[in-house]
């Protein structure tokens, strides 16, 4: 529901680093969402489209990396993933859980071309 | 030349950091800052109202109330309440976010103020997301909602210092199975400290109001 003000972010980020390693075109941008964060991929990447237009991120591909959520159980020690809904742990039923995947919410990293000038120094 | 540049940053960083930003001058002011979500019609309004007449007269409150469209009923009852209230249109964004807070901040006279009560825009998954600042994330969940809310917006629950379980005038006309609320908490933050209140008659605001005086004079430690 908030997909205009994160795609906003992504392309803030990224448009940031290309420009400090001097970048001519991002040709690629992975991004890291677990399942918890209720971001609409597709969503992003029809903002994306737009936003994008007229900057050197044009063009540039969207990839998400999903992770599932994951808990583990801290009384017997499974470790299972959250499917639909939340539920206890399936092998001893406890209630007393840890959240170990599933709120990540990153821009991991992008692809960018620079110029072939053999003189440019990057810095990342 | 093609190349990979590694970057591992948060998505919504920038807003993190103007959060930091709200957090400094709220510290700097001695303000206790409470950041209010829940669905549309929980009960936020009712909640803060039924909070003003409690709070003993020596703790100055303020509120801002965030709206998606330029409505001023919440923000007409919370003056008529005799309080400074700032509103914020969010221009049908579903969530406020720090800047918007920001914003507030230098048209409120924190000098005066001991707490700050943010009403945010009613909505289970987009405040989740935006931090802004503020000293505790408070959740009012209202039993007409039913009780498998927790199951179904795990994420807003992650983040809580609070639980308000609001209406609970309403218990004996609606099936609410609280044990199976409960236990959805539980597993998603344990411990969370819980208030089962009703913003119609009062009813279990001591606990509340007890915990916001206990905030308040730490800060102003
Ligand atoms: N029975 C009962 N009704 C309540 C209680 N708290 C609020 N209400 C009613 O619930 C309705 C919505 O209350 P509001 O306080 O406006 O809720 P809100 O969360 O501020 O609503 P929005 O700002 O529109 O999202 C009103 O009709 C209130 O009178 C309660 O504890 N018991
Ligand atoms: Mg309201
Ligand atoms: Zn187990």
């Amino acid at each position: 529901m908030h997909e205009l003000a994160v795609t906003e972010s992504i392309l803030e980020i990224v448009l940031d680093s290309a420009r400090k390693n001097q970048a001519s075109a991002v040709t690629d941008i992975t991004l890291t969402i677990g399942s918890l964060s209720s971001i609409v991929d597709d969503c992003v990447q029809f903002y994306w489209d737009h936003i994008s237009q007229g900057t050197i991120c044009q063009n540039a591909k969207l990839h998400f990396k999903r992770v599932m959520a994951s808990l583990k159980c801290l009384d017997c020690g499974k470790v299972y993933s959250l499917i639909e809904e939340l539920t206890p742990c399936p092998s001893c039923g406890s209630i007393n859980l840890n959240i170990i995947t599933g709120e990540e919410f990153q821009v991991d990293h992008i692809e960018i071309t620079t110029e072939e000038t053999g003189k440019h120094e990057t810095t990342s | 030349m093609k190349q990979r540049v590694e970057i591992v940053k948060r998505i919504l960083d920038s807003n993190e950091q103007l959060a930091r930003q709200n957090r400094e001058k709220l510290d700097a002011h001695k303000v206790f800052c409470i950041n209010l979500m829940a669905s549309p019609g929980a009960g936020k309004t009712s909640f803060i109202l039924q909070t003003i007449n409690r709070l003993p007269k020596h703790i100055c409150l303020g509120v801002i109330e965030g709206d998606t469209a330029p409505v001023t009923i919440d923000s007409d009852k919370i003056m008529q309440a005799g309080m400074p209230v700032m509103q914020i249109n969010t221009g049908g964004e579903c969530h406020l976010d720090a800047n918007m807070v920001g914003l507030a901040l230098e048209e409120l006279d924190l000098r005066v103020l001991d707490l700050l009560l943010i009403e945010n825009v009613g909505n289970l998954i987009c405040p989740a997301a935006f931090a802004l600042g503020n000293h505790a994330n408070v959740l009012i969940a209202s039993i007409p909602e039913g009780d498998d809310k927790p199951y179904k917006y795990p994420n807003i629950y992650r983040n809580l210092d609070v639980l308000i379980i609001n209406k609970t005038d309403l218990l004996p006309y609606i099936e609410f199975r609280m044990d199976y609320f409960q236990q959805g908490v539980e597993m998603l933050n344990p411990g969370l400290l819980t208030f089962p209140v009703s913003s119609k008659t009062g009813e279990g605001f001591e606990g509340w109001i007890n915990w916001v005086e206990e905030k308040v004079h730490q800060i102003r430690r």
